[in-house]
């Protein structure tokens, strides 16, 4: 691309190495940042995107190799040297103190801790002539807890501007955002570029990197494995780059559905917070068919997913599991019923962060499988759990390893594993890629379309319409609690399913008893 | 009514706030480490040996404010012992806090005895003395009440303005603040975490030993081993009380000093013939309890207390 002068890196990253237990995160990576240019480094996930970034930020230290800015060293493991030389990150999980407001998590360590007094008034009014600057509108006196996940974005951005960055590292940012939020974000990027930043911007979304980036960096188990002119590539290649092989979507056979396992009748549940309760819903989930359901987030899928899970008893309606009325409902009930769940925040309630692998596989079904007379039975257990990484394809140093230190990708797949293993009758799979890679997506769908043909009974939430559309063999749309009619794969198209999703169509189709 | 005659008289309030001194320090004290996201249990210990070393000093010769900076002292090297237990090593804030208050209560009495082997009454010293501030004290009700107490309780009520300053009005106080809201957006800006918290952990105990040190060189003239007698467990209940913030903390330690205060009072009247004694000691804290559960219901409480910070870590 025109404009980027190669010749004077205003970034250098030398043969950068990095492990983390036998785990090698980063090996012997070396590239060159150049003046107004957006270098997109694309990755599955594990593949040592954020750890590079991190060390680079001097979140990490790195156990080999050097980081080189405007021709200057950059001290190891120093965050605030980093800053200093005018490197900004925005992370992907956020570091924001949300009980703090905007303006003060921007100005948090830009002022010397032994100046007398915060200047309130001259740090808002930069933050406002930055916010205008570069498009990036925020209330400097808003609480974080208040914003919503773009605006805390926005807030992230301006944390470095307002630090004077010239380099802006963006860990993976479109993730949390809607397309529209995605749009704009790309036009503050372009004013920095055209203001003479120079950008890194982690992703896996190849369209985006194709959208924002002049070229393009590869990296596969931690290794730099390919570098690419934008303008030179495409999506294939660089999928194809990514996870070192040809995927594809799974192609899925006409569905064979057999009997109703779950069904809801005219059922309604409490609304949990503002979040809205199932509204006199009606919902069959057939054996060997993949039901999903579209919508926009907090219009009641939260409702259906707990009320599934048995962290909710219905408020009324009929509610039937294998053709028999439930009575009692609690998880335990649910587990029991064969009922296997991917938990939308495989975070929080999909794994416990400090268990082991071992831990982490047998949560379900420790005293069930992996007990005898009130024993456990570790060396079981750990059998089980080392099977499960073999054949999921986990990647992590061991069964012993605590869960957290691995990626999303590899974590869900463990989930995914801990879910299928025991021939679930009924699947509930909540997101179940959301920040997934191509690689990671495709697999997990491929699992689930596997299990749906062994004669699972699938429900499949997703705000990724394309995702419900690959995938479902019948969908509802959820708005306000409510839920559509049945349509069958194919008798749809987005269009319509949008206007269900905005709340319109249900006129003259609503159960109310 | 005799209930409306003691909370009407200046020689109450002037008790009240006499008892509250003690409280407001160590509460400022514990707020800070708290707002810094560190519990710390130590504080009932430090108080002790804050007593003791402030009163020792000057019963060695040095004079009452020199007696104060040596309880400082001793309560800053106490809180850096916490602190580096807590906060780079990152053990159970817990377990470091109550094992510190064993140990600084234990290695006060074994100092005592050391410094002191053959005496039986612990000796006196000159305790600070009332100073009736100019024109203020004249003020009919408030000036006997708030003016004419000791130079240490002009300092406590100083010192909430001072933590309250610093805390909203400087950058030092927003790096306290949000270590105790998110550790990682600190380091993320380039300030270490570490640091922040180890010094609020020490200072915070040197206003605690200063609290300790208001026992014996204000409220009374000499120190005696069970004198501390649990304050520093109700600050700790004070800082929940006043939601984290140095003002309605304040307004807390004078409320229990109040009640405090009445219960003595209505012992000495006709319902004190009546009802036992003890009952009336419970009051101030049955009455704490209830202010508690009304008070902090929506407290926000700092997002990262008792979380450790370990740099580098995913």
């Amino acid at each position: 691309m025109s404009g980027v002068e190669s010749a004077h890196p205003v970034l250098r990253l030398q043969n950068i190495t990095k492990r983390f237990g036998s785990v090698t995160a980063n090996e012997a990576v070396t590239f060159d940042l150049a003046k107004g240019e957006v270098i997109a480094l694309l990755g599955e996930n594990g593949a040592g995107k954020t750890t590079l970034m991190n060390i680079l930020f001097g979140q990490y230290t790195a156990d080999e190799g050097t980081v080189t800015v405007f021709g200057n060293l950059l001290p190891p493991g120093n965050p605030r040297a980093a800053l200093d030389a005018g490197v900004g990150m925005v992370h992907q999980h956020f570091t924001l103190a949300e009980n703090l407001t905007v303006w003060e998590n921007i100005v948090l360590g830009a002022q010397p801790l032994h100046a007398p007094r915060l200047r309130a008034g001259a740090a808002k009014a930069k933050i406002r002539a930055l916010s205008e600057e570069f498009q990036l509108k925020v209330d400097p006196d808003a609480k974080i807890g208040a914003l919503t996940v773009g605006e805390r974005q926005r807030v992230e951005i301006l944390k470095a501007l307002y630090r004077d960055a010239r380099i802006l590292i963006l860990d993976e940012p479109t993730a949390v955002l809607t397309p529209q939020e995605t749009d704009a974000l790309f036009a503050t990027l372009r004013t920095a570029i055209d203001l003479g930043l120079s950008i890194v911007f982690i992703s896996h979304k190849l369209h985006e990197v194709m959208a924002i980036s002049n070229r393009v960096l590869v990296l596969r188990h931690g290794k730099l494995v390919a570098e690419r002119a934008t303008l030179d590539t495409d999506r294939a290649e660089l999928s194809a780059l990514m996870v070192g092989a040809e995927t594809s979507a799974p192609d899925l056979a006409p569905a064979t559905p057999g009997a109703a396992l779950l069904t809801l009748c005219d059922l309604s549940t409490p609304s949990i917070g503002t979040a809205p309760g199932l509204r006199h819903a009606n919902l069959a989930l057939r054996a060997g068919q993949i039901t999903g359901l579209a919508g926009v987030s907090g219009n009641g899928q939260a409702a259906l997913s707990d009320l599934i899970s048995g962290l909710v008893t219905p408020q009324s309606g009929q509610f039937e599991i294998a053709g028999n009325t439930v009575t009692t409902w609690s998880p335990r009930n649910a587990i029991g019923q064969g009922i296997a769940r991917i938990p939308e925040d495989r975070h929080k309630t999909g794994t416990i962060a400090d268990f082991d692998l071992t831990e982490n596989t047998i949560l379900e079904t420790y005293a069930t499988q992996f007990s005898k007379r009130g024993w456990m039975n570790w060396r079981k257990a750990k059998a089980h759990a080392e099977s499960l990484i073999e054949t999921y394809d986990v990647r992590c140093s061991g069964p012993d390893a605590r869960i957290r230190l691995l990626s999303g990708g590899n974590m869900q797949k463990l989930i995914l594993g801990r879910v299928l293993e025991n021939a679930p009758r009924i699947i509930l799979a909540n997101q179940p890629v959301r920040g997934l890679d191509i690689g990671a997506v495709n697999y997990v769908h491929g699992r689930l379309a596997a299990a749906r043909d062994a004669g699972a009974a699938v429900l499949l939430i997703s705000e990724d319409l394309d995702e419900i559309m690959r995938l479902s063999d019948v969908i509802h749309v959820i708005s306000d609690g409510r839920l559509s009619p049945e349509f069958v794969r194919g008798t749809m198209q987005p269009e319509q399913l949008g206007v269900w999703m905005a709340g319109d169509g249900f006129e003259g189709h609503d159960h109310a008893a | 009514m005799e209930l409306f005659e003691i909370l009407t008289s200046a020689a109450f309030w002037a008790a009240a706030i006499r008892i509250a001194s003690p409280l407001i320090f160590a509460t400022m004290g514990e707020l800070i480490c708290e707002r810094a996201g560190v519990l710390n249990l130590g504080i009932e210990g430090i108080m002790v040996a804050g007593a003791f070393a402030g009163w020792i000093a000057v019963w060695a010769g040095l004079p009452l404010w020199g007696g104060v900076s040596v309880a400082f002292l001793v309560g800053v090297g106490l809180g850096g012992i916490h602190s580096i237990l807590s906060v780079p090593f990152g053990l159970s804030q817990h377990v470091v806090g109550i094992g510190l208050t064993l140990l600084a209560t234990s290695a006060t009495f074994y100092t005592y005895r050391v410094m002191l082997p053959e005496v039986s009454t612990p000796p006196k010293i000159d305790a600070f003395q009332p100073f009736h501030i100019p024109f203020l004290s004249e003020i009919p009700f408030f000036g006997p009440a708030l003016f004419q107490q000791t130079a240490l309780t002009y300092l406590a009520f100083i010192l909430v303005g001072v933590v309250s300053f610093t805390l909203y009005r400087t950058p030092l106080g927003l790096a306290v603040r949000a270590a105790g809201e998110s550790p990682a957006a600190v380091a993320a800006q380039g300030l270490s975490v570490t640091a922040i918290r180890m010094g609020a952990v020490m200072i915070g105990s040197g206003c605690m030993a200063v609290g300790g040190a208001f026992l014996t060189m204000s409220a009374f003239d000499s120190f005696f081993f069970d004198m501390v007698n649990g304050r520093g467990w109700i600050c700790i209940a004070l800082v929940v009380f006043g939601a984290w913030r140095p003002g309605k903390a304040l307004f807390g330690a004078i409320l229990f000093a109040a009640f405090d205060a009445l219960q003595i009072r209505l012992q000495q009247t006709g319902i004190g013939a009546v009802v036992p004694y003890q009952v009336f000691l419970m009051m101030p804290y049955i009455l704490s309890i209830m202010a508690l559960i009304v008070m902090s219901r929506r407290a926000e409480v700092p997002a990262a207390l008792m979380v450790p910070f370990n740099k580098g870590e995913r």
